[in-house]
């Protein structure tokens, strides 16, 4: 999510506010749900003091907060096996998702958008049906056509009811999804520069065992000793490698497989909501036909 | 052999209300309607098939009776604009309501066209009618004299005489209104169509959001892959129910309050067409008048022959018009009194079904573990 400038008397600033506000408590409530990140005392500073130090280089997603991240996760399990086909097919797996969540989120755009014309016809209907029972001579009829006015406009509120069920509930769903998985397929290629820089670590390392015994043989003491030193220094940047990619690879298979649950468990719960209102509008149909109903058989 | 229509008035040998449109054939760039009608006699059915052609020789037919008195005073049925197949965007407007789908609503209302003629009271006893209906070679195919009610010439004169102030204060308040009415019930039928098409793209839409939805199951065996997927097909299923009931909305609305709106424009056009034409024997009249009065004395009777048919005939087109008018308004009142009802009583039962339908998947995604 980007910053963005709002007018103050703007009418679709009040909709982007709103669109905005949803969005952020949506991201929020994902936070705290995650159990490492629910303890990082930054996110517990946001939720809990009354003032924030100011935000500076504030990128999206940081390899040193990233790898931060990753390393909270404790210790370093000996019998968990890197399967790199694990890794491949779940890669495959999310670039599929994210063309199939892009589909589903451009869908569901197009049906918000034809919902909120359905409305604004609706409306106009109503409208038209006014006039023609005010122009009515016949009283029955001319009552009917009047009543006929208000179911419409009440059908009208209903289908701006429905058009933000579409959206807050699905449209913005699938957005965050993609978005997600943007977030996700950033970790796997993390976790690939990871890979890369150890094995930088270790071509250098034997790089310089190579130069280092080359010294030995031509008998160069003093460049010895810090040839020596490098070489110390560079077996412990390729053992923190190792134990740093041996790490991410880990905590991504743990993430994944949280991250498939909440993703059964919140569309689960979406969908639910998104289907007890469609039956609310159903029954609050019923109750507008039947109303009209008695007015419509009164014309004689 | 081609029948002879002679301008002898019969009855119709079948039951007005059985007459049916029963369907529509599309063969190349023409369309067919079949036709049928119980005989009275209860011997049998007739079935005939008729082109747009036919339909427009029996309109001219009915125009034409010069004969019979006061004819410029009938509100005439209103026949619907010619269905094309592959019809320009022209057509497509003009057709409103009647040019969605298959041809379905555009067939009720040739229907109740035919019904309109045989009912009425003059119109019916038109020996064409009988043809129409009953012959098994179609009538339109020879061609048919000029009809009085030459359209091109009347509109060229038309927004001179329109409004020309009446002398009977029934009719001057009759046109007041017939014109604000004509206005509200067009804009009322156009915004209708709207909303149909609206919710027509919607259905759309649905069908596009479920088909994506089938196409996200996974392959894998992964328990937590399986399990999403089974979500993705059961809300495929909910946006199919969804479709469903928006499909059924649409039908709904343009099968019964459509179809009326539709009607009720059409015939307020037709009795525009009609207060038009009196307003134009009015207009001839005064001029008879004016000509009697200037006259020579050489051609004073022969001005005043002209004059008193003239005056004869308007006072029978004033007549039969009034009549017009009493029983279109008590028709319309019953078309439209019908036409919402069913409309509310076909809503209320999609409605009920829907909410059966989600609650029943609301259920089943509750249920899932």
């Amino acid at each position: 999510m980007t910053k963005m400038k709002v007018g103050k008397e703007d009418q679709s600033s009040n909709e982007f506010v709103e669109k905005r506000r949803s969005a952020l408590e949506r991201y929020l409530m994902r936070t705290v749900k995650h159990p490492i990140l629910l303890k990082d005392p930054d996110v517990l500073q946001f939720l809990e003091s009354s003032e924030l130090p100011r935000a500076v280089s504030t990128q999206a997603l940081s390899s040193a907060g990233l790898l931060r991240m990753v390393n909270k996760a404790r210790g370093r399990q000996q019998d968990d096996h890197q399967d790199e086909r694990w890794f491949e097919e779940k890669q495959q797996h999310f670039e599929n998702l994210d063309v199939q969540l892009r589909k589903l989120h451009a869908s569901v755009e197009s049906l918000v958008c034809h919902r909120k014309e359905l409305s604004v016809n609706t409306a106009q209907f109503a409208k038209s049906a006014a006039m023609l029972g005010n122009s009515e001579d016949h009283t029955a009829l001319s009552r009917a056509l009047s009543q006929l006015a208000e179911v419409e406009e009440k059908i009208d509120q209903l289908h701006q009811d429905q058009a933000n069920g579409d959206f807050y509930l699905f449209s913005e769903l699938l957005g965050d999804y993609v978005r997600l998985i943007i977030a996700v397929k950033g970790v796997f290629d993390h976790r690939i520069k990871t890979w890369q820089k150890w094995q930088d670590s270790q071509m250098l390392l034997q790089k310089k065992r190579e130069a280092e015994a080359k010294m030995q043989f031509n008998n160069k003491p003093d460049k010895l000793q810090q040839a020596k030193d490098e070489i110390k220094e560079l077996e412990g940047k390729v053992e923190q490698g190792e134990r740093d990619f041996e790490q991410i690879s880990k905590t991504i298979r743990k993430e994944v497989s949280r991250f498939e649950k909440e993703r059964v468990t919140d569309f689960k719960a979406i969908i639910i909501k998104y289907l007890e209102s469609l039956v609310q509008t159903q029954q609050q149909l019923i109750k507008y036909w039947d109303a009209f109903l008695p007015e419509a058989k009164a014309i004689s | 052999m081609m029948e002879e229509v002679n301008e002898v008035t019969s009855t119709l040998s079948v039951d007005i209300q059985s007459i049916k449109v029963t369907e529509v054939v599309k063969d190349g760039h023409t369309l067919t309607f079949l036709i049928e009608s119980e005989k009275l006699s209860g011997t049998g059915v007739y079935h005939v098939d008729r082109t747009y052609d036919d339909f427009e020789w029996l309109q001219q037919h009915l125009f034409s009776q010069e004969e019979v008195s006061g004819i410029q005073g009938v509100i005439f049925p209103p026949l619907p604009v010619k269905a094309q197949v592959n019809a320009s965007a022209k057509v497509i407007k003009q057709l409103g309501i009647l040019g969605l789908g298959e041809w379905q609503a555009y067939c009720k209302a040739m229907e109740t066209f035919v019904r309109q003629i045989a009912a009425h009271s003059i119109l019916g006893k038109n020996n064409a009618v009988e043809i129409f209906l009953t012959s098994s070679d179609p009538p339109g195919r020879h061609r048919v004299r000029k009809n009085i009610f030459n359209r091109l010439s009347q509109a060229m004169e038309g927004m001179r005489k329109e409004g020309h102030k009446d002398v009977d204060e029934f009719f001057q308040t009759e046109r007041d209104h017939n014109l604000v009415f004509t206005g509200c019930a067009k804009t009322a039928a156009e915004r209708f169509l709207d909303v149909v098409q609206t919710e027509q793209k919607i259905a759309v839409a649905c069908g596009n959001f479920s088909t994506a939805l089938r196409l996200c199951v996974e392959q894998g065996e992964d328990p937590d892959e399986l399990d999403f997927s089974k979500v993705c097909v059961k809300l495929s299923e909910v946006f199919e129910s969804i479709q469903k009931n928006v499909t059924s909305v649409a039908e709904n609305n343009v099968s019964t309050l459509g179809l009326g709106l539709d009607l009720e424009s059409r015939y307020q056009e037709a009795e525009k067409e009609m207060l038009y034409r009196r307003t134009c024997k009015l207009v001839e009249l005064e001029t008879t008048r004016r000509n009697a009065e200037k006259a020579k004395p050489v051609k004073k009777a022969a001005m005043e022959e002209v004059k008193k048919a003239a005056e004869t005939e308007f006072d029978h087109i004033s007549g039969v018009a009034k009549e017009e008018i009493a029983r279109l308004q008590a028709a319309r009142v019953k078309m439209l009194q019908q036409a919402l009802v069913q409309w509310c009583e076909k809503q209320l039962l999609t409605a009920k079904e829907s909410a059966d339908q989600f609650n029943q998947h609301l259920q089943a995604f509750r249920g899932m573990a």
